[in-house]
C-alpha cells in the first residue's frame, strides 16, 4: 500500500510536471476540443450516467480509502480521539501541543536533514549514471538492469542487507579493523546519528536506479547535433556535460528533486529495520511517519494527535511540491 | 578565420585515425571500468547476499565471498525457521486481488475518464489527481479506523482493499485509451457494439501494454509493501512475507545469518526473476503515469 501510494504521489507531480515540459503547447487542448468535436458529430451518443457506471468501483474505493481518510485525519486533528473512544472538539489544541513537544521537534528535524541529504545525491548522482548508462555500446542493456535491481527490491529485504553489512560485527567494520581503520567498530546502527546517516545510504542506493530511469528519458530528448556542433566548436566532454546536458534535463531535476524529496519525507521501513521497533537508541531516530505510527496506533493510541502530526507531514511534503513546481516555472518564463 | 579553418582542419584530420582511436580505446575501457564498478556498489550486496545463503554451516559467513561448499540446505531450513510457505500464500492472495480489481477498476475507470462530454469529467478528475497529494503516511492512521469500521483489521481482505485500485494505474489506463483512433470508435458504434461492448472488444484489447504495467506495478506493491500490513495485521498466521521476514530477523532464537540471508532471497528472488522476463513493462511503469496523464 505504501508502496502504492508512494507511486501514486509521485505521479501527481510527474503529471504536471510533464504538462509543461515536452510538446507543443496546446496539444492537449486540440485533442481534447477534437474528441468533443467528434462526440458533437453524433455517431458516439451515451446517457450522461454511463461514465459513472464504469467509474463507479474505482471512485468509491478512491472515496473511502484517499479522500475521506484525508478529511477525517482533518477532523481528528482538531479533537482529542484516542483508538478506543471517540473526541472531543478541542480546537488546535494538538497543534500547539505538537510545537512544544521536544519528541516532534526531534522527529521534525529528523525528517528535514534526511531529506536535505538526500535529495541532493538523488537529483546528481542517478543524473551521472545515466549519463554512464546513456551511450549505447556492447553490454549496456545489462548494466541498466542491473542498476535498477535495488528499486525492485522491498525495502525490507534492502534493510536486512544493509544491516548486515553495517552491524558491529558486519562487514565494513570488519574490513574496517582488518585494515587497522579504526580500534573500535564504527557504531552504524547504535548511534542515533550514524544510524539515519545508514538509512540515508541505503535510500541512496535503493533510489539512484530508479531516478536513472527518469534521466534516461530526459536525455533521450537531447539532439545529438548540439554535442557534435559543441565538439566542432572545442568544447570538451566536461564543457559539453554542463552547458548541454545539464540545461537540457534541468526540469527532470526539478521534477526528480520534488519526487526524491516527498519519498524521503515518508521514510519509515529503512528506520524501522536498521534501528528497530522504538526507532534508533532512545527512538532519536524516529523521522515523521515513525512518530505518527507510534502516536496514533496501539491500545494507548492518540489519534487526535497523531492526526495532527499527520497534517503537518502533509503540509510539509505541499511545501516541497509548491516549492518545485515554483520553480520549474520560473524556469520556463 | 574562415579561411585558415579548413587547412587546420585538414592538418588534424590527416593525424586523427591514429590519436581517435587510441582515445576511444581509453575512453571506453575507463566507461567499462565505472560501469563495473557501480555494478559492485548496486548489485554487489545482492549478490553476496545470495552466495551467503548458499554457505554450509560450518562456514563463515564473512570470510571468503565463494560458498566453499554450496547447498540449498538454508533454503529447506528458513521452511523449518518460520512459515515460509504460508506467507507466501498470504502475499499471492492480496497480490491476485490487487491484480484483479486494479486491472478491471483501472481499466473501466480509465475508460470513461477518456471519453469526451460528459457532465462532471472535470470535477471527477480534478478530485482524482488531488488525492495523489496526500501522502500515504498522513491518511494511514484514519485509514486504519476506516478498515477497523468495516471489521477487517487483521484480514488479508483489509491488507488488500485500500489499494484495489490505485489512481497511478487508473491514469495509466486513461492515457492508453485516449490513444484509441476516434474512428475504431465509430466503427464498433456502427456494427451495433453497446458501450460495454465497445470497452471490452475495442478498447481493453489495444491497451493491453498498459494493462501489463498495472499488473505488474499492483503486484510489486503487494509483494513489496511492508508498513501498511504491519499497521493492518497482528496475528501472525495472516503475516505477509515481508512481515514474516522481518519477524524471522528480529527473532533472537535466529541468529543465523545464512538463514536470514535465504528468507530475504526467498522474497527477492520472484521479484528479479519477473522483472528480468518482462522489464520493458517496468521500465515503462516509470514513464508511463508519468508522461501522459
Amino acid at each position: 500500500m505504501a508502496q502504492i501510494a508512494g507511486t501514486d504521489r509521485g505521479a501527481a507531480t510527474v503529471a504536471k510536471g510533464a504538462d509543461r515540459v515536452p510538446g507543443p503547447p496546446g496539444a492537449r487542448e486540440t485533442r481534447r476540443l477534437k474528441k468533443e468535436l467528434g462526440q458533437e458529430s453524433g455517431l458516439v451518443h451515451r446517457r450522461w450516467w454511463t461514465p459513472y457506471l464504469f467509474l463507479l468501483p474505482g471512485l468509491v474505493l478512491v472515496v473511502l480509502f484517499s479522500l475521506w481518510p484525508f478529511i477525517n485525519t482533518v477532523i481528528l486533528s482538531l479533537t482529542d480521539a484516542q483508538i478506543l473512544r471517540g473526541g472531543g472538539f478541542v480546537g488546535l489544541d494538538n497543534y500547539v501541543r505538537a510545537l512544544g513537544d521536544d519528541t516532534f521537534w526531534l522527529a521534525l528535524v529528523n525528517s528535514v536533514v534526511y531529506t536535505v541529504v538526500v535529495v541532493p545525491c538523488l537529483v546528481f548522482l542517478p543524473l551521472a549514471l545515466a549519463v554512464l548508462v546513456q551511450k549505447k555500446i556492447p553490454g549496456i542493456g545489462f548494466f541498466r538492469s542491473a542498476f535498477y535491481t535495488p528499486v525492485i527490491a522491498s525495502a525490507v529485504v534492502v534493510g536486512l542487507m544493509w544491516q548486515w553489512i553495517l552491524r558491529s560485527d558486519g562487514l565494513v567494520n570488519t574490513v574496517f579493523e582488518k585494515l587497522r581503520l579504526v580500534s573500535e567498530p564504527v557504531p552504524f546502527l547504535t548511534d542515533s546519528t550514524m544510524l539515519l546517516v545508514s538509512a540515508m545510504i541505503v535510500t541512496v542506493w535503493k533510489g539512484l536506479g530508479y531516478y536513472m530511469v527518469f534521466y534516461l528519458a530526459a536525455l533521450g530528448n537531447v539532439p545529438t547535433s548540439l554535442y557534435e556542433a559543441a565538439a566542432i566548436d572545442g568544447a570538451g566532454p566536461v564543457r559539453r556535460f554542463f552547458s548541454i546536458t545539464v540545461p537540457t534535463v534541468k526540469p527532470m531535476m526539478l521534477l526528480v528533486g520534488t519526487l526524491s524529496a516527498i519519498s524521503a519525507l515518508r521514510v519509515f521501513t529503512e528506520i524501522y529495520i536498521l534501528g528497530g521497533e522504538s526507532g534508533g537508541p532512545g527512538g532519536d531516530s524516529r523521522t515523521l511517519p515513525f512518530l505518527i505510527r507510534q502516536v496514533g496506533l496501539g491500545f494507548a493510541g492518540e489519534t487526535g494527535y497523531a492526526a495532527a502530526i499527520s497534517i503537518l507531514l502533509f503540509l510539509l511534503t505541499l511545501v516541497f511540491s509548491v516549492l518545485g513546481h515554483r520553480l520549474s516555472k520560473g524556469d520556463e518564463s | 578565420m574562415s579561411t585558415t579553418a579548413p587547412v587546420a582542419e585538414k592538418a588534424a584530420a590527416a593525424k586523427r585515425p591514429k590519436r581517435y582511436s587510441r582515445r576511444v580505446v581509453v575512453g571506453l575501457s575507463g566507461r567499462y571500468l565505472t560501469l563495473c564498478l557501480m555494478l559492485v556498489v548496486l548489485v554487489g550486496p545482492i549478490v553476496w547476499q545470495f552466495l551467503t545463503s548458499l554457505k554450509g554451516r560450518g562456514e563463515s559467513v564473512y570470510e571468503g565471498v565463494l560458498p566453499s561448499d554450496p547447498t540449498l540446505d538454508n533454503y529447506a531450513r528458513v521452511a523449518d525457521a518460520f512459515p515460509l510457505f504460508q506467507y507466501v500464500g498470504n502475499t499471492l492472495i492480496v497480490a491476485a486481488l490487487a491484480i484483479t480489481s486494479n486491472c478491471l477498476f483501472a481499466a473501466m475507470g480509465g475508460y470513461a475518464l477518456s471519453r469526451a462530454g460528459w457532465r462532471g469529467r472535470k470535477t471527477v478528475f480534478t478530485v482524482l489527481i488531488a488525492t495523489l497529494m496526500f501522502p500515504f503516511e498522513s491518511v494511514m492512521i484514519s485509514m486504519f479506523l476506516t478498515v477497523r469500521e468495516m471489521g477487517l483489521v487483521d484480514t488479508l481482505v483489509g491488507v488488500w482493499l485500500p489499494g484495489a485500485v490505485s489512481v497511478l494505474n487508473l491514469m495509466i489506463m486513461r492515457a492508453a485509451f485516449l490513444a484509441v483512433p476516434k474512428e475504431v470508435e465509430e466503427a464498433a458504434v456502427l456494427d451495433g457494439a453497446n458501450e460495454w461492448q465497445r470497452f471490452r472488444r475495442v478498447f481493453v484489447p489495444s491497451a493491453k501494454g498498459a494493462l501489463a504495467v498495472v499488473c505488474i506495478t499492483s503486484f510489486m506493491g503487494a509483494w513489496d509493501d511492508f508498513l501498511w500490513p504491519l499497521i493492518v495485521l497482528t496475528n501472525s498466521d495472516n503475516y505477509t512475507l515481508q512481515l514474516g521476514l522481518k519477524t524471522l530477523a528480529g527473532a533472537t532464537t535466529v541468529n543465523d545469518q545464512r538463514l536470514i540471508a535465504a528468507g530475504a532471497m526467498a522474497a527477492l528472488l520472484p521479484m528479479l526473476l519477473l522483472f528480468f522476463a518482462l522489464q520493458r513493462y517496468f521500465f515503462r511503469g516509470v514513464g508511463e503515469g508519468a508522461i501522459k496523464t
